[in-house]
């Protein structure tokens, strides 16, 4: 399909300075990122309800645990790596424990942060967070995801974690689409198949599908943008039809999107099954679609997926 | 400066005297959690809730308060007892310290107790929350002052350092920290563990106004509050000289009683010795 590209990074600031003018409760801040995580704008509009709290990630998920603590609605940016990795003691102590409305929204997720390589490429992320009691670990799909899932959480009570990319990803979401945090949902039915995505390899999905229905299998496409709480309904109502499951998602297999699923299928609904995403390893320098390439992240990965899995049903 | 009169000091002391009693009663109950690092900052406990601190019991989350935060998450058992003789908890509760179902966790747990701001435990974390809620009250310009309890082990931790930077750069003169300079960390004396001194001079260089006291002395703790909240432009740290186990002689200056219950005949002696008969 020939998408359209845009920012989830633009969006997410768009969000933030539309909230800044509305929610004078709304704090923003970031760890020297600010040009990259678009923070910055906010900053520019709204200064004194701004904190760079510099290259002191754990400081500034507790500063943020202790305004959030005296009754703000917290936003906490830097890249995904720095975000949960880096002080996800201090995410865990001072932010999940105490359930306290901290909004972590990490950009430069992922495999597409391109040349700084392997230091800078979260793959674990999604798993690092959704290990969290309390925590909401939303992946939006694109742009429009991206301005919606801001403005849900900031009235979502608890933390939250909002995984962005770095590249601009395909337009897939309308305006007009509802939005809901634990709700997936279904862009496209079919009887064949369920893939389950999310990220930018919704999109992924969509063109596998596309791709699949020419060689005569529908296949039913699930955006899975809230990863927890995780949708069951959705995900079995649609196995239940299908009775086979490919999961694709920017990030490690063994603790992200496939692995939640894969879980839910396993305890209500066995089901042949296929997860693409990294396997148990760290990234590498390279152009994103470079990388999306090396590391099976395509449409074509998708589709193939499908056939096998396909197979495999009794 | 302000001068208290002896009523005052000698009905502080007595509040400080009736924590120690009730963590040797707590921690003996529970045959677990840590006396030492609890009887060592009592006095200071009992200044900032009886006297320093603008706070309504009856009203735990009155936005206007003043708040401390516990970052020496494992010296509960003083802590609790203070929220107790305050009145944010009942009294009889404190028997139940780390028991199954009882809302007094081994470390605090700010969804379970009222009057505890904030759930700390892992250390070095407390002073970034502090300078969060410096931050908001200034947001909001609100009278709170904000204080934390630091333990001297914790300072080990690098977020400490971290939260240094900050509470100087956004210039948080709402902030009064303390050290519990007790000399003594689980495996032994933190000049022998790692290093601290000079610890003053450092706390200087990262911009903040430092005082040392004696951290048993009632006046001189009431004194640097009073002097820390009028220093403009800077946050304060207070460095408490203080003893471990302080008030139970088998317990000072002994690492064994960082995280160990009195048996009963020492529950007996130590009780004895702060002036309580059994």
């Amino acid at each position: 399909m020939k998408w359209i590209y845009t920012s989830q990074r633009k969006e997410y600031a768009n969000a933030l300075i539309e909230l800044g003018k509305t929610r004078t409760d709304v704090v923003v801040l970031d760890a020297d990122l600010s040009s990259s995580t678009r923070t910055a704008e906010f900053a520019k509009n709204f200064p004194e309800r701004f904190f760079n709290c510099g290259i002191a990630e754990q400081n500034m998920m507790g500063t943020a645990a202790g305004l959030a603590a005296s009754g703000k609605v917290v936003f906490a940016s830097t890249f995904a790596v720095f975000a949960t990795g880096r002080c996800w003691d201090q995410i865990r102590q001072s932010i999940a424990y105490p359930n306290l409305d901290v909004k972590i929204v990490a950009t430069h997720a992922g495999i597409t942060v391109g040349g700084d390589g392997a230091s800078h490429q979260a793959l674990e992320d999604i798993g690092l967070m959704r290990s969290l009691p309390n925590m909401t670990v939303i992946v939006p799909a694109d742009g429009i995801e991206a301005y919606k899932a801001v403005n849900a959480v900031v009235n979502h009570n608890g933390p939250c974690y909002v995984r962005l990319g770095r590249a601009d990803v395909p337009m897939l979401t309308s305006v007009d689409a509802k939005f809901e945090i634990g709700k997936a949902t279904v862009l496209r039915e079919g009887d064949d198949i369920t893939l389950v995505g999310c990220g930018q390899m919704v999109a992924a999905c969509m063109d596998a599908a596309e791709e699949l229905h020419k060689r005569g299998v529908e296949a039913e496409v699930i955006n899975m943008s809230t990863i927890k709480p995780f949708d069951e309904d959705t995900l079995l109502h649609s196995v239940k039809k299908t009775s086979a499951v490919v999961t694709a998602e920017e990030h490690s297999v063994t603790t992200g999107l496939g692995s939640a699923v894969a879980a839910v299928l396993g305890e209500k609904l066995p089901s042949p099954m296929k997860m693409i995403g990294t396997p148990d390893c760290f990234g590498e320098s390279g152009e994103s679609e470079e990388l999306m390439r090396r590391y099976g992240l395509t449409s074509e990965r998708v589709a193939l997926a499908a056939e096998e899995v396909i197979r495999r049903k009794k | 400066m302000t001068l208290y009169d002896d009523k005052t000091i000698q009905l502080l002391e007595s509040k400080a005297n009736l924590i120690r009693r009730h963590v040797i009663k707590m921690t003996f109950a529970a045959q677990s959690g840590h006396p030492g690092g609890s009887l060592s900052y009592a006095d200071i406990l009992s200044a900032l809730y009886f006297q320093v601190m603008d706070h309504r019991p009856e009203d735990p989350l009155w936005e206007d308060r003043d708040r401390l935060v516990l970052s020496k998450g494992h010296a509960a058992p003083a802590y609790y007892a203070a929220l107790a003789e305050s009145g944010y908890i009942p009294m009889d509760d404190l028997i139940n310290l780390r028991k199954l179902g009882s809302h007094l966790q081994g470390h605090p747990c700010r969804q379970k107790t009222p009057g505890v701001e904030m759930s700390t435990g892992s250390l070095g974390q407390g002073l970034s929350v502090a300078n969060g809620m410096a931050l908001a009250a200034k947001l909001d310009r609100r009278p709170s002052r904000i204080f934390c309890l630091c333990g001297d082990g914790e300072m080990g931790e690098g977020q400490n350092w971290e939260a240094a930077m900050l509470g100087s750069h956004y210039k948080l003169d709402n902030v009064t920290a303390f050290i519990d300079r007790n000399m003594m960390q689980i495996d032994g004396p933190t000049e022998n563990v790692m290093s601290l001194e000079p610890l003053a001079d450092k706390w200087r260089a990262f911009g903040w106004n430092v005082l040392e006291i004696n951290g048993h002395d009632m006046r001189q703790i009431l004194d640097a509050c009073d002097k820390t909240s009028k220093v403009k432009g800077k946050p304060s740290m207070i460095i408490a000289h203080t003893v471990k186990g302080k008030g139970v002689s088998f317990m000072e200056g002994a690492v064994a009683f960082h995280g160990k219950a009195p048996n009963p005949d020492e529950y007996r002696v130590a009780l004895k010795e702060l002036g309580e008969s059994i």
